[in-house]
């Protein structure tokens, strides 16, 4: 069979999952930099799904694709260190402030910018929890989209055989490719970083991750082409700039509130009526229940 | 003109208990709003399935039925949700925040380019002034929901396009029949006019549906119980307080090997792992086994007996007492305090 040319859409992501106490700032907005940076969970599911076809089918490629700030690079080379055979930052300081609509469109630019037969996605990112992105890219480049992969079960020459993960069972479709894929967390977790990759890839490097060291790179990507990692911007991928950013967003926020006060001390409500109705009261006040 | 259109799903011959829920939202909405509510329904024979949505608020319903729409495909009920919105200008479309209303919706937001919300769990009409522009913008649908791990809650809005979108959990909104059937009008939309046969590429091969099993990993609040609840009889003002909060019961691994609850609500190393917004522990002691499946809960609250249980040195809140006292008096005092 003729070989795969995959793309994975992977998004870094502060660790919601572990949100301490100076999680939030005194306005009410989050600290990013109070939590971790990490690779989206179920885009690592994602990225194990496109590695297994890989291995299916001989001569396959799996390239990253992220859109995020300078530091997103890391995204892209820890898809590297677990065998991805590249990847591209799509940054922009012009790209801020997209919301899911925004963003889709430029992944849809870079995407037709880059050759693909499958493209496989998480099916949500842990800071918005929208599952919006993938689908609306799919759309964006008019294939089909299957969501919600648990396995892909078979690859046959132009289609997949896929199992679908839903909240009161299983779904077995046959898509045709190119297609776009959203991956569910119940598929299997992906495989660790494999030594000799991190070897090879440790340096990888954004030209504009090197701007700021002294170190002659020239040399080095010259004879280790690999270790750049491609940087795409708006004009790269040619799109259109009121369609992106705060501009191309039609949904905006208008309020926030935080739920977070991990009391160090648990508070002690005491049985008695009064002081139930009152946390009752609180917890419905800071939207916990209710 | 610009009426709230709700897309309903179907399972067989009843309509989604999610889509009831939207329709009764969409009806408190459509009254301050002094519009209509209109439902879409897609899929095979939906013969009578539309006195169902009447039943809940609907004044229009809009029908595709085809052989080949049995089960919900996402091309073509995309191209069909899309030529009814774009016939009808709706000013605001719901959708169930499942499997299906969350690959349906962004589909439809991307081709409408209109703005779309995830996972809704509150829907209210506001207004909204723009420093920047100096504009006031009327009767705005205002799409609540939890972020950032359920960390913060968002108020979202989209000003300029219409419709607005937003898709709505499940088990959230409250579903209320009419007391008197007003019926309604059926609108039918002939399938094959809108959607070609190049939207039916991807082919649905197997379906095993089971019964809706507990879902207490999905699950926002969970009420777990252990050794310390009892008996299974006593497990019952447990599922009365997780009923009335909108949640699941949970239990320990010693409330299940008694036989007080099933084993697939059983939380911890050996059983599922949560992360709800709120836990409320009843008579758990808090074994690092039990607490490895729950200890990423947002908020937790433990009522036990025992001031000294190793689970409250995890808690934001400890009631020291008997579950059998505090849980009625929640009970008592939500239903008091909620709207
Ligand atoms: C390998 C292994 C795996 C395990 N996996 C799991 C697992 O996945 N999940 C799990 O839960 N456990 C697991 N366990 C068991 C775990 O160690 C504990 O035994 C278990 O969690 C205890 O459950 P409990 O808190 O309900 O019971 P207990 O420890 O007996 O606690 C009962 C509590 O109820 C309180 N109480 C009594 N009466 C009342 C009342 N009227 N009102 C309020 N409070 C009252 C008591 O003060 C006490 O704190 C595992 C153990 C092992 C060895
Ligand atoms: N900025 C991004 N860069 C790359 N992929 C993204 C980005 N945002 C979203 N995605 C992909 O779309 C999926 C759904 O994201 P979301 O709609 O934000 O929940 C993620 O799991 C990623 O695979």
């Amino acid at each position: 069979m003729k070989p795969l040319k995959i793309i994975v859409l992977a998004k870094q992501v502060p660790d919601t999952r572990n949100v301490g106490k100076d999680a939030m700032k005194a306005d009410g907005t989050v600290n990013r930099a109070a939590l971790e940076a990490i690779f989206n969970p179920e885009d690592l599911n994602a990225l194990e799904q496109a590695l297994r076809m890989k291995e299916r089918v001989p001569g396959s490629t799996v390239s990253l694709l992220t859109m995020g700030p300078g530091r997103a690079a890391d995204v892209i080379r820890e898809g590297l260190y677990r065998g991805a055979d590249g990847g591209i930052l799509l940054t922009d300081r012009k790209f801020a402030g997209s919301d899911t609509l925004a963003t889709s469109y430029a992944i849809s630019m870079a995407v037709k910018k880059m050759e693909y037969d499958i493209i496989i996605a998480g099916r949500q990112a842990i800071d918005g929890d929208t599952a919006q992105v993938g689908p609306q890219v799919a759309e964006k480049l008019q294939i089909p989209q299957v969501t919600y992969v648990e396995e892909i079960e078979k690859v046959d020459k132009g289609y997949l055989t896929i199992r679908r993960r839903l909240d009161n069972g299983v779904e077995h479709v046959k898509t045709p490719f190119p297609a776009l894929l959203t991956v569910h967390s119940s598929a299997s977790d992906c495989r660790p970083r494999i030594a000799r990759n991190v070897m090879k890839y440790k340096h990888a490097r954004t030209l504009t991750e090197l701007q700021d060291t002294t170190e002659d790179y020239t040399k080095m990507f010259h004879d280790r082409p690999y270790l750049k990692i491609r940087e795409m911007g708006v004009e790269e991928i040619g799109a259109d700039v009121e369609a992106l950013g705060l501009s191309g967003s039609p949904t905006k926020v208008k309020k926030i509130e935080s739920v977070v006060f991990k009391a160090k001390e648990a508070k002690v409500v005491q049985s008695e009526d009064k002081d139930i109705e009152k946390l009752i009261v609180e917890l419905i006040e800071n939207h916990t229940i209710g | 003109m610009n009426n709230i259109i709700v897309y309903c799903e179907t399972n067989g011959n009843s309509v989604a208990e999610v889509s009831l829920e939207l329709l009764t939202k969409a009806r408190n909405l459509a009254v301050q709003l002094k519009v209509k509510v209109e439902g879409i329904l897609v899929g095979n024979d939906l013969k009578g399935l539309e006195n169902q949505l009447f039943a809940h608020g609907a004044n229009v319903v809009h029908k595709a039925e085809d052989p080949r729409l049995e089960f919900y495909q996402t091309l073509p009920h995309a191209g069909i949700v899309c030529e009814i919105m774009k016939k009808e200008q709706p000013q605001i479309g719901l959708f169930g925040a499942t499997p299906v209303g969350r690959d349906l919706a962004p589909r439809v937001a991307s081709v409408l380019k209109s703005g779309l919300t995830a996972d809704c769990t509150s829907l209210e009409i506001g207004d909204h002034y723009e420093k920047k522009t100096d504009t006031t913008y009327k009767n705005l649908l205002y799409q609540i929901r939890p972020a950032f791990g359920g960390n913060i809650v968002a108020t979202i809005i989209n000003p300029e396009t219409r419709p607005q979108l937003a898709t709505v959990r499940e088990g959230v909104m409250k579903r209320e029949e009419l007391t008197t059937l007003v019926k309604g009008k059926v609108k039918s939309w002939k399938v094959e006019d809108i959607v070609g046969k190049d939207k039916f590429v991807v082919e649905i091969i197997e379906r095993h549906v089971e019964d809706k099993k507990v879902n207490i990993k999905g699950s926002q609040i969970i009420v777990a119980g252990g050794y310390g609840v009892g008996s299974k009889e006593n497990f019952g003002i447990l599922y009365q307080l997780a009923d009335v909060l909108g949640g699941e019961v949970g239990g320990t691994r010693a409330a299940v090997d008694a036989g007080f609850i099933e084993h697939d609500r059983q939380i911890g190393q050996t059983g599922v792992t949560v992360r709800p917004k709120l836990y409320i522990a009843c008579g758990i002691s808090g074994q690092i086994q039990h607490r490895a499946g729950m200890m990423e809960s947002s908020m937790i609250i433990s009522i036990n007996t025992d001031s000294k249980a190793p689970i409250n040195s995890i808690a934001d809140y400890v009631i020291t007492g008997d579950f059998a006292e505090v849980v009625p008096k929640l009970i008592r005092y939500y239903r008091k305090n909620s709207k």
